[in-house]
């Protein structure tokens, strides 16, 4: 399976205070949340994303707040991946749970800026700079996330575990 | 090859003899938690995957702290689904406002006996890490992880690497376990120890007591720590023995030491005779600076969280404002962290000098912390605070201003109207 779109750039440290502010977590809805996403550092982010589009950031990208709002706000925003350095630990975890597709590569996020148009393969880890026609190999997922999302999530995985 | 504590109680927790950092290993939870904002999306989960019973009700904690008493409407909509759902579920330690033991989720957990030594604990809340000063293995999650948590009673870890951080000396006089942490995420960044666990250790630690290893443990999260955890002491045993007298006469904990051949990623010391009062400048916990390096006029002053709300935390303010007063024009918020810290204050005379000094007192919430209620700030608006994170927009809007502190450098600050030490008064 791979995605292409416009990239929104960010830098390091991006934090779940700032992909959604608390102050909207009073609802989980993710249309609600989708609207208000990175409206703290990037006010013109909600309405200017389109399904498909491309976030790519820094190192410890999702630090903070253990909030799963902040990978639904990304992903119903219409992201369709989030390439970053690294990410923090909790944030990797929510975002495999609910569905929001991440890939590590230092090399990626140094090589794309804010505006380029980039393509990602999630079978090979390949990242294609179709703007500069550079490209990057992304850390592969390890087997165990795969099996996750082969099971379509952590919920169906647990479902067929807790009914076995 | 040796074990860490971290991975000890990890491997006995998956009925491994041996792990080591990198294993994906399932591991039994021995509790599970969740607040009023992490809970309800978790409940959604639950049902959408047709889990029906907890998987142990005396194991999932429930405390609605965040946004209560509630602020709007819906904040009181997402306390009555946790709620709802704890009495439908008969969830025991269901804590509700204004009992004996309820306050904030870190503060009460601890203090109501809930954390032993070589206990394994989630919670959606990332602050969850604070109860490895017990000896005990927690770590935060989200709420998909705590819903399946919640029907399975068992969770996968990726075993963490470890940071040796080794203690020496003793701290000087007001220099608190905030400093401590504040200047050890100073040091290594707030990436610093990603995905790895903080294993503290050293002659040092036997000059720290409960509540400021479990304010260090807390902020492991902010250098992206997995867990912080402390050796087991004389202290722990006391602080066990007080908590819950009966689990520890019949011995229903486990003591983990690392091995001697233990592998650690990297070994780091500090001199707690040499730590400063400590600040972290916005927008982050890693820009920190000795206090008395920065000069800063200040609007509002938070004492509290889960990170200072503790009743050393309470005592310690009270001790420094007996006789003074706050700066005119500056607001001071205390925020006792539990019913118990509130009624201890109030019985040993802390709220009077917090009132007579010019103190707004509140009660037990997360609050201010995470910009929910009581004490948001106004554009340009500066507060010191004894919370755990300065990130932009933080506490209210997005060009105020968090400095974050331990209690002396507080309450010196809101004497003071500007970031101050203890000693100048």
């Amino acid at each position: 399976m791979s995605v292409k779109g416009t990239v929104f750039k960010y830098s390091d440290n991006v934090d779940t205070d700032v992909i959604i502010p608390a102050r909207h977590l009073t609802s989980a809805d993710p249309k609600h949340l989708a609207a208000h996403c990175m409206e703290d550092i990037d006010t013109s982010f909600a309405t200017s994303v389109t399904a498909g589009d491309i976030m790519v950031a820094g190192k410890n990208f999702g630090c903070g707040s253990s909030r799963e709002h902040a990978p639904i706000a990304i992903k119903a925003s219409g992201i369709s991946l989030v390439i970053a350095s690294d990410f923090a630990r909790i944030f990797y975890r929510n975002a495999i749970n609910v569905g929001l597709p991440i890939m590590e590569c230092p090399e990626a996020s140094e090589g794309i800026s804010n505006g380029d148009i980039v393509e990602a393969d999630f079978d090979t880890g390949v990242i294609t700079n179709v703007t500069t026609g550079k490209t990057f190999q992304a850390k592969p997922f390890p087997e165990f996330i795969k099996r996750i999302i082969d099971a379509g999530g952590l919920v169906p995985y647990t479902k067929a575990k807790t009914e076995a | 090859m040796g074990m860490t504590m971290t991975q000890k109680i990890l491997a006995a927790h998956s009925n491994l003899p041996q792990v080591e950092a990198g294993d994906l290993i399932e591991a039994k939870l021995d509790k599970v938690l969740g607040n009023d904002v992490t809970t309800p999306p978790a409940i959604g989960v639950f049902e959408k995957m047709g889990a029906k019973d907890v998987y142990d009700k005396d194991k999932v904690i429930m405390v609605p702290d965040h946004f209560t008493p509630n602020k709007d409407i819906k904040s009181a909509e997402l306390s009555k689904c946790m709620r709802c759902f704890a009495r439908s579920h008969e969830i025991t330690n269901y804590f509700e406002l204004g009992e004996k033991g309820m306050g904030i989720e870190h503060v009460i957990i601890p203090d109501n006996g809930l954390i032993f030594p070589g206990d394994t604990i989630i919670g959606a809340d990332s602050h969850t890490c604070t109860y490895g000063a017990l000896g005990a293995f927690a770590t935060g999650v989200g709420s998909t992880d705590l819903a399946c948590a919640m029907a399975a009673g068992s969770t996968w870890f990726r075993v963490p690497e470890a940071i040796k951080v080794v203690l020496k000396g003793k701290p000087s006089k007001y220099v608190t376990g905030k400093d401590v942490i504040l200047h050890l995420i100073g040091m290594i960044g707030v990436d610093g120890a990603l995905y790895k666990s903080l294993e503290f250790c050293g002659e040092g630690v036997k000059e720290l007591s409960m509540d400021q290893r479990l304010t260090i443990c807390n902020m492991a999260i902010e250098c992206g720590g997995k867990n912080g955890i402390f050796p087991v002491d004389e202290i722990t045993l006391a602080y066990m023995a007080k908590t819950n007298p009966t689990r520890f006469e019949n011995k229903e904990y486990a003591v983990f030491e690392p091995d001697e051949d233990a592998v650690y990623s990297e070994v780091i010391e500090i001199d707690l005779s040499k730590v400063p009062f400590t600040v972290a400048l916005p927008h982050l916990p890693s820009n920190t600076k000795p206090a008395t390096e920065v000069d800063k006029v200040i609007d509002q002053v938070v004492i509290g969280s889960c990170t200072n709300g503790r009743e050393e935390d309470i005592k310690l303010a009270a001790e420094l404002f007996e006789g003074k007063h706050v700066a005119k024009g500056i607001r001071c918020i205390v925020i006792p962290g539990s019913q118990r810290v509130y009624r201890k204050a109030l019985d040993e005379g802390w709220l009077k000098i917090f009132d007579d000094a010019g103190c707004v007192i509140s009660t037990p919430t997360c609050g201010p912390c995470l910009g929910g209620h009581m004490g948001i700030l106004a554009e340009g608006e500066v507060c010191v605070s004894t919370t755990n994170r300065n990130f932009v927009g933080r506490m209210g809007h997005v060009k105020s201003e968090v400095i974050l502190a331990g209690v002396p450098v507080a309450v010196a600050s809101a004497i003071k109207g500007r970031v101050a030490v203890p000693t100048e008064l």
